[in-house]
């Protein structure tokens, strides 16, 4: 039973593919383009991810501006978004 | 470690790796299927779309070329980015699918197989669901709820009206693609009146009591179109059930209005591949899983964008572009033989309802009992209190959404 579980759960955590998006994460990209730098909603690409992690933390905590990105970031915990914030500045 | 190290080398040599490259048909090519034939591509997988038309006619925005705020050709877009990534292009309806076999058939009698099967074919219009609407009472009462020539006519009919005249617009009861959209259609045609024909008057007929971001509108068309907009909502006689094309007249329950410029947003279902593919059930619509989107009816087929039962995600295009990379990674999983990690997923739907002023609403989805529901604490509309400044950043970034979901989804 404990191998079992123990595999289950590292499948689940285990990327199957190159690049696979942690959850929640690919939807970022519908705003944050990857390919434009001139929007008016930043691409994340290339930014510090720790620096995208305590913004999120602070959209959650309510503590930085936002108009919509407050509502986004409370539906996920200290460490999806550190998981999120990893991938989506790739 | 060992034991979990020796499973997962199985895993991988499942059958779809070791044998043949598998590959994927995607049918539909809007936001959800150009995004997921897109994804799915990006994942190293063989991928061929099957879409009818060369060109793709954007909904979103198109409200505001129907208030002459916005150019048609905006509003357009092509496959050959597609086609340059190597995605296999057949510009072609798909008519049939042998989910025994997994094999579509396309229009011009050619067969594609396929290891897995998308399905992104958007709404068809219930012509069979008020009386008397049916695709000719379209031409007269324009529904522009397919973007293209119905914009362009809903468009024309507003310019020839004559100041003093009255439109009428009709929404139909849930679900329905894009829960705001007739609001926000309500807003940019008022919009339109005030600025250009400020003697008429807009009639909004509605089959339901509440809607997406209600209180933002109310507030916005107290304010800005106070005596041009008036909302009839199902409590108030608003659901119509029939149309009168000679006397340019909709029914309800409760009499007629009749109108110089009726717009008639007619209930929906799955575009009918869907039901041909036997992925729709009785409320025509397809339920699916909430982690690979595969239909709960037809296995290896899965569903996305409006025509699948996302739970409380709406029928968007945001939706759709959000549930395609979630798919294309579950499809690219499933053909390795691994498994399918818990879905998160997101939405945010902006409306204008009015040139820089803009809402939105938002939400977080997970699975609780195989649907996606709302995370709790998350998501909302827009403040009610904003200042303008906040209308006009919201308004600015439902621009900037619009073409970075155009560019991932064409290229
Ligand atoms: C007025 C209006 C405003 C909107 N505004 C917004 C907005 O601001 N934000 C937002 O997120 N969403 C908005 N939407 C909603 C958005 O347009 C849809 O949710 C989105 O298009 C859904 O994507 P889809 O892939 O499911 O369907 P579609 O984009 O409609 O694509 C379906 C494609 O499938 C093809 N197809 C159908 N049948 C077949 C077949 N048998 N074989 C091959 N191909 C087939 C069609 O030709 C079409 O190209 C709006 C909609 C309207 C009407």
């Amino acid at each position: 039973m404990a191998p079992r579980l123990a595999l289950s759960l590292l499948l689940q955590a285990m990327p199957a593919f190159a690049g696979e998006a942690p959850p929640g994460a690919s939807s970022c990209l519908g705003c944050h383009s990857p390919a434009r730098a001139d929007g008016a909603i930043p691409s994340l690409r290339g930014r510090d991810p720790a620096e995208v992690a305590a913004l999120l933390r602070a959209y959650r905590d309510g503590t930085a501006p936002a108009t919509v990105m407050d509502r986004l970031a409370r539906g996920f915990s200290e460490a999806e978004s550190r998981a999120i914030a990893a991938w989506v500045v790739r | 470690m060992r034991v979990a190290r020796r499973a997962l080398a199985g895993l991988f040599a499942a059958p779809a790796l070791a044998q043949a490259a598998p590959v994927v048909v995607v049918v539909g090519g809007g936001f959800g299927g150009a995004s997921c034939a897109r994804a799915l591509r990006r994942n190293g997988l063989a991928v061929t779309l099957v879409e009818p038309h060369a060109t793709y006619t954007a909904c979103p925005f198109s409200n505001t070329v129907i208030a002459g705020l916005r150019p048609m050709e905006r509003q357009r877009f092509g496959y050959g980015a597609l086609r340059d990534q190597g995605i296999g292009v057949a510009h072609q309806a798909a008519t049939g699918v042998d989910a025994t076999a997994r094999r579509v058939t396309l229009a011009d009698g050619s067969v594609l197989p396929y290891d897995r099967l998308v399905l992104s074919p958007g709404i068809a219009l219930r012509f069979d669901a008020l009386a008397g609407y049916d695709e000719a009472a379209a031409e007269v009462m324009p529904h522009a709820w397919h973007a293209g020539a119905q914009t362009e006519l809903l468009r024309a009919r507003l310019e020839a009206m004559e100041d003093g005249g009255t439109v009428v617009l009709t929404v139909p009861a849930n679900p329905y693609r894009c829960p705001p959209g007739p609001y926000e259609r309500a807003s940019l045609v008022a919009h339109y009146l005030r600025t250009r024909k400020p003697r008429s008057k807009l009639l909004v007929l509605d089959a339901k009591d509440a809607f997406s971001k209600q209180r933002l509108f109310e507030a916005a068309w107290a304010a800005l179109y106070p005596g041009l907009l008036e909302y009839v909502p199902l409590s108030g006689g608003g659901r119509v059930t029939g149309v009168n094309l000679a006397a340019r007249e909709v029914v309800t329950e409760f009499g007629n209005h009749a109108g110089d410029v009726v717009n008639v947003i007619p209930p929906q279902r799955a575009g009918d591949i869907a039901r041909i593919a036997g992925t729709a059930d009785r409320s025509g619509w397809c339920p699916v899983d909430p982690a690979s989107f595969e239909s709960r009816l037809v296995p290896n087929v899965h569903v996305i964008g409006d025509a699948c039962i996302a739970g409380a995600m709406p029928k968007s295009a945001f939706a759709a572009n959000a549930q395609a990379r979630v798919c294309a990674d579950a499809i690219t999983r499933l053909l390795r033989g691994a498994p399918v990690p818990e879905p998160r997923l997101l939405n945010t739907c902006y409306s204008l309802v009015g040139p820089g002023y803009g809402i939105s609403v938002a939400g977080v989805y997970r699975a609780v009992e195989g649907v996606l529901a709302d995370s709790p604490g998350a998501g909302g509309i827009s403040p009610l209190d904003a200042p303008p400044a906040f209308r006009e950043a919201e308004a600015l970034y439902a621009e900037d959404w619009f073409a970075t979901i155009t560019a991932d989804a064409f290229g």
